[in-house]
């Protein structure tokens, strides 16, 4: 089972990082469950694999690497840190009206609303990119997470 | 369509049918009426985005123009870099019209000494790593592109997708001169 379940990581990561995404039925079950999950601390959150989140940082590059970058700001605000942080707050950058007002935390749900149809989550955002496959969402948020957390808040892995 | 029928100067003038379906071309027939429409939020959210894609057009326009100037590129290279700069200019230049068309301010540009430190310029040592460095800027500009087309109003689909079809061609180019092989499967973008 444990087996099985790192084939199908490493499947997920190998699907991540040719930019295809033809079958849904591919994400592993252990991010799903970290989803579901990582709201409350009762759990070990380490439930989503170094794999994906490699997989996460890929795809960041491509597909949000046009505009954003960890430490500098560009088109969009940098990012390092950005889960867990109030939305429109890194002070540098000139965000929209609708996003420095926009009263809401990043976290895994935020995020997730907000890469699936910015404009929809925060009317008038200057941001329209959308990452519409929820899997690809997942493994971007976990990477996010990544760079937002300290070692031990990850588990021991 | 709410208001449209009381208001003299609503775009019903404009278009044949309901909804936003100016074209570009239509859009720049009408420079200078102001659109107080029911759809007034949804221009002022496309002018939002196409501000964003000028930010990303003067990046591309400075990168190219800190590669061409850096001496690390041989005179062949540089020359295909001042083309790919050509189309972003043109880029830019399309989007700042369609942004004054309505009736928005476009986004100005940074200088380049801030475009530099943005893209860590400092870093690059020869010509493989500015190839790499505009290789991913430009695979990030097609994306971007291709993700930001759904929240875009139709009037500007089209363009958007040309502008995500020549970043492709760029990507493709810089790619092959840095010996990467192609891709296996379809989709390579978006
Ligand atoms: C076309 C350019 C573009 C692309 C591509 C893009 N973004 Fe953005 N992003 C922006 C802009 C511009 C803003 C600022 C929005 C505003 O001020 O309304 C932003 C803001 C954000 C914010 C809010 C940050 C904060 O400090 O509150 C997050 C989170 C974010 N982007 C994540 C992403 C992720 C993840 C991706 C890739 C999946 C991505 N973006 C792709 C342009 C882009």
């Amino acid at each position: 089972m444990k087996r099985q379940l790192n084939i199908m990581l490493c499947c997920c990561a190998a699907l991540l990082s040719s930019s295809v995404f033809a079958n849904d039925a591919k994400i592993p079950t252990a991010a799903t469950a970290t989803q579901l999950i990582s709201e409350g601390d009762s759990v070990a959150p380490n439930a989503v694999s170094d794999d994906q989140i490699a997989a996460g940082g890929r795809l960041y590059k491509q597909r949000c690497g046009g505009c954003h970058s960890l430490d500098r700001n560009r088109i969009g605000p940098r990012h390092r840190g950005v889960y867990g942080r109030k939305a429109g707050s890194v002070g540098d950058f000139s965000y929209s009206e609708a996003l420095q007002n926009f009263d809401v935390v990043w976290t895994e749900s935020t995020l997730d609303k907000w890469l699936e149809n910015p404009t929809a989550f925060a009317n008038g955002t200057s941001m329209g990119f959308r990452l519409r496959k929820a899997e690809e969402r997942k493994v971007v948020i976990a990477y996010l997470k990544s760079l937002s957390d300290t070692a031990e808040s990850r588990g021991k892995k | 369509m709410p208001d449209i029928t009381r208001n003299p100067f609503s775009r019903r003038h404009l278009l044949t049918g309901a909804g936003r379906t100016l074209s570009l071309a239509a859009v720049s027939l009408i420079v200078g009426s102001k659109m107080k429409t029911a759809s007034a939020a949804d221009v002022s959210q496309d002018v939002k985005i196409l501000n964003a894609a000028i930010s990303l057009e003067h990046e591309g326009i400075a990168a190219y123009q800190i590669a061409a100037t850096s001496g690390l590129l041989q005179p062949a290279v540089v020359e295909i870099g001042v083309a790919f700069q050509g189309h972003h200019k043109g880029h830019r230049d399309l989007l700042v019209k369609a942004v004054e068309t309505l009736g928005g301010k476009p986004s100005a540009e940074k200088s380049l000494d801030e475009y530099a430190k943005d893209l860590n310029a400092a870093s690059l040592k020869n010509q493989t790593d500015v190839l790499r460095l505009a290789l991913g800027l430009e695979r990030g500009a097609a994306n971007a592109y291709l993700g930001l087309i759904p929240s875009l109003g139709p009037d500007f689909h089209q363009v958007a997708a040309q502008m995500a079809g020549d970043e492709a061609f760029h990507a493709a180019i810089l790619a092959n001169a840095l010996g990467e092989p192609i891709p296996k499967d379809a989709l390579i973008f978006g």
